[in-house]
């Protein structure tokens, strides 16, 4: 039997994700043996000529990575959808837009006027900016078009797994992989992990008392965080409770708070909302009957940058999905 | 024009019954509000208030109980931590925190109810319908 044909391929990603796939190491090996793989623009030499040249629906599989942000990103995906049997969002940015998905606090011409005039280490008197078509020596040049919204994967196609993460896991990826070879896969639609959330799989929760109340917030960088207790607890913002677990606890267990990256559980539509929530029902509980106005203002004033916190990985898949320009 | 449309999620044991005080009493109130009946202003989430904008409402208003009436207790009091922290998190996204009003109305309260209600319509109305992208 001929072995099932695999694509790999990335969009507005870090090459994170394709890290992620040597970190399978030996185990890589295993899925090299029992699949032929098609496209991975990472390692191997195929072109999208060679995608388009295919039977429809002839790919058994494609790992996509990344978010969609350019006109090139969004014909490829929809090119490697007709083509595949099964589409796997791969790692956050696809799954729910990731870092790249920040980019929804701007727009092109913000994102452009920073990243090629602005910054001090450009020197662009002329302002001059990319542009979709330039001509040189009387030929033209063209560039795919950069859109001002950056978008998950699921807004741009039909999307039949996801695996989260930033990177993905390896066990998680190799129990996709395995599933996918064995034909043993969930319902479409559904995330490859599990759905509980990180605080109930969380080596701290223990620590966390039954009551948190607390008063100061405080950054990453400005204590030192006890390794055993719970990050809330300490007044450091932890995502956990909006986040689905599966990662292995990576951050906790480098002492570091969660940034969200796996995305919410089912049942939550809106990871940041969801964490406003969560932090709202601890920020000052203790004698909340006491509390004035004023001092609530206060307390929540504490948190600078409270968006930009708890949308970090899912702003695209948010339900503004971006900022509202003026 | 249409007028931009204002959800009023209204809490059961005070500010519903002021709004029915007000419909009683023909005070005039403004017809763009759609009230939803929710148990307590600590029940909604600030999902509700996302998926009200997402789904087309140019403005959020939540009553409940004033302080220390809350028939749970303490549910007004949370209802105003996630309401301020949200409204700081929606400024950042480009959403006037004017949109989003959170105030206490009790149930023999007509008068104050229509007097929000018209002031949130007013206000709603200075700063035009939400549009997203
Ligand atoms: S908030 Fe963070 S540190 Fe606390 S239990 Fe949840 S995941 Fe663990
Ligand atoms: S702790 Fe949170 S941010 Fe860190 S890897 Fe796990 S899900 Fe991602
Ligand atoms: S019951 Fe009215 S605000 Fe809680």
């Amino acid at each position: 039997m001929a072995k099932p044909k695999v694509a790999f391929y990335w969009c507005a990603s870090c090459g994170g994700c394709e890290e992620a796939v040597v970190d399978l190491a030996e185990d890589l090996l295993k899925v090299v043996d029992a699949v032929d793989i098609v496209l991975w623009p990472v390692a191997l030499d195929f072109k999208r000529k060679d995608v388009e040249a295919m039977k429809d629906g002839a790919i058994a599989v494609s790992f996509i990575n990344g978010a969609v942000r350019t006109e090139e990103q969004e014909e490829m995906v929809k090119l490697l959808r007709k083509k595949s049997g099964l589409v796997v969002a791969f790692g956050s940015c696809a799954h729910i837009g990731g870092i790249p998905g920040l980019a929804n606090f701007w727009d092109r011409e913000t994102i452009f006027e920073r990243v090629y005039k602005d910054v001090p280490s450009v020197r662009n008197p002329e302002g001059i900016y990319p542009q979709q078509k330039t001509k040189v020596d009387g030929v033209e040049l063209t560039l795919p078009e950069f859109y001002d919204t950056v978008y998950t994967l699921d807004q741009v196609i039909n999307v039949d797994y996801y695996l989260p993460g930033c990177a993905p896991p390896p066990d998680l990826i190799m129990n996709a992989v395995t599933a996918i070879l064995e034909g043993k896969l969930p319902d479409k639609g559904s995330v490859l992990a599990p759905d509980k959330s990180l605080c109930d799989t969380c080596p701290r929760k223990d620590s966390k008392p039954e009551k948190l109340s607390i008063k100061a917030i405080r950054r990453p960088h400005e204590v030192i965080a006890d390794p055993e207790k719970c990050f809330l607890e300490e007044g450091i913002i932890c995502l956990g409770p909006a986040t689905r677990s599966g990662c292995g606890e990576r951050c906790i267990n480098a002492n570091m708070p969660c940034r969200g990256c796996f995305g919410p559980t089912k049942g939550v539509r809106d990871q940041g909302a969801k964490m406003v929530s969560a932090i709202a029902s601890i920020l000052g509980v203790e004698d909340e009957d006491k509390v004035t106005e004023e001092e609530v203002e206060s307390l929540v004033k504490q948190i600078d940058d409270p968006a930009g916190l708890f949308y970090m990985y899912s702003l695209p898949a948010s339900m503004l999905r971006r900022k509202r320009m003026g | 024009m249409k007028e931009p449309t204002i959800v009023g999620f209204l809490c059961n044991w005070c500010s519903y019954e002021g709004a029915d005080r007000a419909g009683d009493a023909r005070l005039e109130y403004p017809a763009n509000i759609r009230t939803v009946r929710v148990m307590c202003s600590g029940r909604v989430e600030p999902e509700f208030v996302l998926h009200a904008f997402r789904e087309g409402a140019s403005g959020v208003l939540i009553l409940g109980c004033h302080p220390g009436d809350c028939h749970y207790k303490m549910g007004n009091y949370k209802a105003r931590r996630r309401i301020s922290l949200l409204k700081k998190t929606l400024e950042q996204l480009g959403i006037e925190p004017e949109r989003v009003r959170l105030d206490w109305v009790a149930a023999g309260e007509g008068e104050r109810f229509a007097k929000v209600a018209n002031e949130m319509a007013d206000t709603i109305k200075g700063l035009g319908p939400l549009e997203l992208s």
